[in-house]
């Protein structure tokens, strides 16, 4: 029975599983000390009510139609952290995701609202957007060794500006408020398709094609990633850039070529959010969008598989959601985005757990070889 | 009774899988130079750990001056008079000499200022006993490799050990710098130090040592008397075997020219100077051209110009009739090149790939790898891999999926030499191949080599072991500062007087 237990350790899946829900607890643990610490009797009710999320509601009706919603915010998640692995495996760390996103938003919203074109154009637009910032952050990489994290952070605010110009612009903008207009007023075509998702989520009109395109993008990069001839040259250029170079790869077109798609994956993920017509662009916004941070912490709580990415942009957005719940009588607005960002936090220790699983692997095996040694000569004799 | 410094008794140390060491016993007399000899993976490394703390033995106990210790870890080995000079050096490149030498016990007056006056004194009174000749204000980085080297004996020294561990540490020397370190070693011993030389190189153990314990495969083969013994006895002793020196080989018959380089000169990275100035050679179908000289010189950016790693500031390159001069490095890759690159860890290998993702590094495009529309054919892949390590008996820990990172540094340049020959190359370009490898795998490569040149290709040689060049080329050119200075039949010169082209001593008045 033992011995099955620790062969299943031995999976790497099983590790990254085990480390993550480890990193969960470790956040969850430190989110309830601060909560005793701050108002102590209504700190139970508090984590669970966190943990509940949508379950809280008291139909089955109510609870899908916030799973629903809880899903349409998933998908832009899970997309921004398909980009940061993507990157990440190809050796490159893209905080520029963020900034990414918001040209993403800003092309889709734009060409949506101001040309009415149809969502799938509008969503082709945000891609472009993102990957043309990508492809900067890429090329200063490669011309002018600018490390992707400063022309990324750089960009990030960059894209925000532009993106609040463009998109105050007339027609644009709706004149009564400090966001753009309704979509879904303006130019219905230009919302993403439901095709009767909907009706399956109580009838939660955000509930669209988003959902299932962004599992979709999560399968084909993980097929690219570890299937194709292109995903082995990426990887071959992150791990070991000399060596991509010294086997005749395109070792500096393949570093753009992935900061490109990793901005084209976070700016459709943007697509897949405002192309919903669940939220509008605050044109006076001042600080990025932490989409594109959190699709850090995803991709890492997630192991930097895109599957285990798709299960842990669900739970960070689960847990958003349920911090909503949180009786504000008892505790400030602020505690809900305090406990999701410990976790959040946390996540970064995701490989320091993996290593420690493994360690105690290599301690049980070395002692396990000690023990039978002598054994095996006790047998002899 | 003999005193003893350090002795290591019966010492067992198990892995997963494999028992690194097995009942070993090693003893250190007093001044004594005793030299541990064993192939890669004979447990060397396992056994010094041990004695620095690192890992705990199941079994066995270590007594220093005739009392049971314990060396929890290696400051306790430090606390106890053990140092070592590791092969890769460990210091700071932006310190100076002195700097390097005090870190970690700095003198400092009761304010914690620096008192570098007196360390100062002491090392020069160190290093004018032990003739370890450093400028102590000298950057690290500024100073030659045997400098630095002298830099880490002085640190061990400064600290005040009286058990030093010199691991490899011929590797990265020049000849002459080999024999100024043999001396220093003997004068060091003469003072009453005791001194473990870990090396392969037989030459060098002969030369140095009093005594020899020789390890195979983990376990304890013997320790014998250097002057009662011989290098055909200490080779059997450590590879099992008898093993020749010398490379059996055919006289070569060169054919038509494979690669013509006419009048290349390549940029340095380090300084103003170019690497490589004006240099034209030809290597031709069934000879084995080797380029001599010390390290340094400008032979790994001769090897980068042909390769196309760096661009050529000017020049021409022919391979098989075909201008390659500006052709990309895949280009030259399926025209027939294949490159064992001098750095196995920085361009020939991408560790963190198993090894058979490693195995068609150089091939991964080719149809039969993968499909018409971009995906691998993991299947084929998995069966050339496994081809490859059976034909050139590469081993690993898990076959064709072992990360590569995890396997010997013998098997990793197994495997790229498999790779590398398979691909059926027109020109093979081999860079040190045998670097930091021992007595069994150099003389299998260097059958290899010899195989490719007797199969009709041709094969351009690099190395620095004047015994590799003397024994396997048919033709010698001595690279010095950055030009060819001479050509040799590897029959009609001396290793002395390549020494002299090689030290840029004497060179040929017009080479051509």
């Amino acid at each position: 029975m033992k011995k099955k237990h620790s062969s299943i350790l031995r999976f790497e899946g099983v590790q990254t599983l085990l480390a993550s829900l480890l990193c969960i607890l470790g956040g969850l643990l430190i989110g309830f000390i601060v909560l005793l610490i701050i108002e102590p009797s209504g700190a139970w009710e508090a984590i669970t009510s966190v943990l509940e999320s949508y379950f809280r509601y008291p139909s089955a009706k109510l609870q899908l139609k916030y799973l629903g919603q809880t899903l349409t915010r998933t998908a832009p998640l899970l997309m921004c952290s398909l980009s940061v692995l993507f990157a990440y495996k190809v050796g490159m760390f893209n905080i520029g995701a963020a900034g990414q996103y918001v040209a993403g938003a800003c092309a889709a919203l734009y060409v949506g609202i101001a040309f009415h074109m149809p969502w799938w154009v509008c969503m082709l637009a945000a891609i472009l957007a993102g990957a043309l910032l990508g492809a900067v952050s890429g090329m200063l990489k490669t011309f002018c060794n600018v490390n992707v994290v400063i022309s990324g952070i750089m960009l990030n605010w960059i894209a925000l500006y532009v993106t609040n110009m463009v998109l105050s612009t007339e027609g644009v903008k709706n004149p009564m408020s400090p966001y753009t207009m309704q979509l879904r007023g303006v130019n219905p075509g230009g919302l993403i398709p439901q095709m009767g998702l909907n009706t399956l989520f109580g009838n939660e009109k955000s509930v669209t094609i988003a959902i299932p395109l962004a599992i979709i993008m999560a399968i084909v990069v993980w097929v690219i990633l570890n299937k194709t001839k292109f995903g082995y040259e990426l990887k071959a250029t992150g791990y070991n850039y000399h060596a991509a170079k010294y086997s005749g790869m395109k070792e500096n077109q393949n570093i753009i070529m992935t900061m490109m798609i990793a901005g084209a994956l976070a700016g459709m993920g943007a697509a897949l959010l405002y192309l919903t017509g669940i939220e509008e662009w605050e044109t006076t916004i001042s600080s990025v969008p932490a989409m594109g941070f959190n699709g850090i912490a995803v991709a890492f709580l997630g192991g930097l598989s895109p599957i285990g990415s798709i299960l842990a942009a669900y739970f960070i957005q689960h847990i958003t959601m349920g911090g909503g719940n949180v009786d504000l009588s008892v505790y400030c607005a602020q505690i809900s985005s305090l406990i999701s960002s410990l976790i959040i936090f946390l996540c970064a220790f995701v490989a320091f757990f993996k290593l420690a699983i493994k360690n105690h692997l290599r301690k049980r095996d070395e002692a396990a070889a000690a023990a039978a040694l002598p054994k095996k000569g006790g047998d002899n004799a | 009774m003999e005193q003893y410094a350090v002795e290591m008794l019966h010492i067992t140390k198990r892995f997963p899988g494999i028992i690194a060491n097995d009942d070993i016993t090693l003893q250190l007399k007093k001044g004594e130079i005793h030299a541990l000899l064993g192939e890669n993976g004979a447990g060397k490394s396992t056994l010094m750990s041990v004695l620095f703390g690192l890992y705990t033995p199941e079994e066995g106990e270590i007594r220093m001056d005739g009392q049971a210790v314990k060396i929890r870890n290696p400051n306790d080995a430090n606390a106890r008079g053990i140092g070592m000079v590791h092969q890769h050096f460990k210091l700071v490149e932006c310190f100076t000499v002195l700097d390097n030498i005090i870190m970690g016990v700095e003198p400092t007056n009761k304010l914690g200022f620096l008192q570098k006056k007196h360390a100062r004194e002491k090392v020069l009174a160190m290093s004018e006993k032990y003739g370890l000749h450093v400028n102590p204000d000298a950057l690290i980085s500024d100073i030659t490799v045997g400098m630095q080297q002298r830099t880490e004996i002085l640190k061990m020294l400064y600290r005040e050990n009286d058990i030093l561990i010199f691991d490899e540490p011929t590797a990265v020397l020049t000849p002459q710098e080999i024999d100024e370190l043999m001396q220093i070693m003997k004068n060091l011993a003469a003072e009453g130090k005791s001194i473990l030389f870990i090396s392969h190189k037989l030459n060098e153990i002969m030369a140095v040592a009093d005594r020899c314990s020789v390890l195979r495969k983990g376990k304890y083969i013997g320790t014998v008397e250097i002057k009662n013994t011989t290098k055909a006895e200490l080779s059997r002793m450590m590879v099992g075997r008898d093993v020749k020196f010398a490379v059996d080989k055919e006289e070569a018959k060169p054919a038509d020219v494979v690669m013509d380089v006419q009048h290349m000169t390549v940029a340095s990275k380090q300084h103003d100077n170019d690497a490589v100035r004006d240099v034209s050679f030809q290597v031709r179908r069934g000879e084995i051209v080797c380029i001599a000289g010390i390290d340094g010189n400008g032979q790994s950016e001769l090897v980068f110009g042909v390769t196309g790693l760096e661009p050529l500031k000017s020049g021409k390159i022919t391979m098989c009739g075909q201008d390659i001069t500006k052709a990309p490095i895949r280009k030259r890759s399926t025209s027939g090149m294949s490159h064992i690159p001098e750095d196995r860890h920085k361009h020939g290998l991408v560790l963190d790939y198993t090894l058979e993702d490693n195995m068609v590094l150089q091939r991964y495009f080719e149809p039969q790898f993968t499909n018409g529309i971009g995906f691998l054919k993991r299947g084929a892949i998995h069966a050339y891999a496994e081809k490859l390590i059976d034909q050139y008996d590469v081993r690993s820990g898990q076959g064709a999926v072992t990360v590569a990172r995890s396997m010997s540094g013998g098997n990793q340049q197994k495997a790229i030499i498999a790779r590398e020959i398979d691909k059926d190359p027109e020109l093979l370009v081999a860079v040190q191949p045998t670097r930091g490898l021992d007595v069994g795998a150099i003389e299998y490569i260097h059958q290899q080599i010899v195989a490719q040149r007797d199969a009709g290709k041709a094969v351009l040689l690099v190395s620095l072991e004047l015994d590799e060049v003397m024994n396997v080329s048919d033709r010698i050119l001595v690279m010095y500062e950055g030009e060819i200075v001479g050509e040799f039949d590897p029959k009609k010169v001396t290793v002395e007087e390549l020494g002299l082209y090689m030290a840029g001593a004497k060179r040929e008045g017009v080479a051509q």
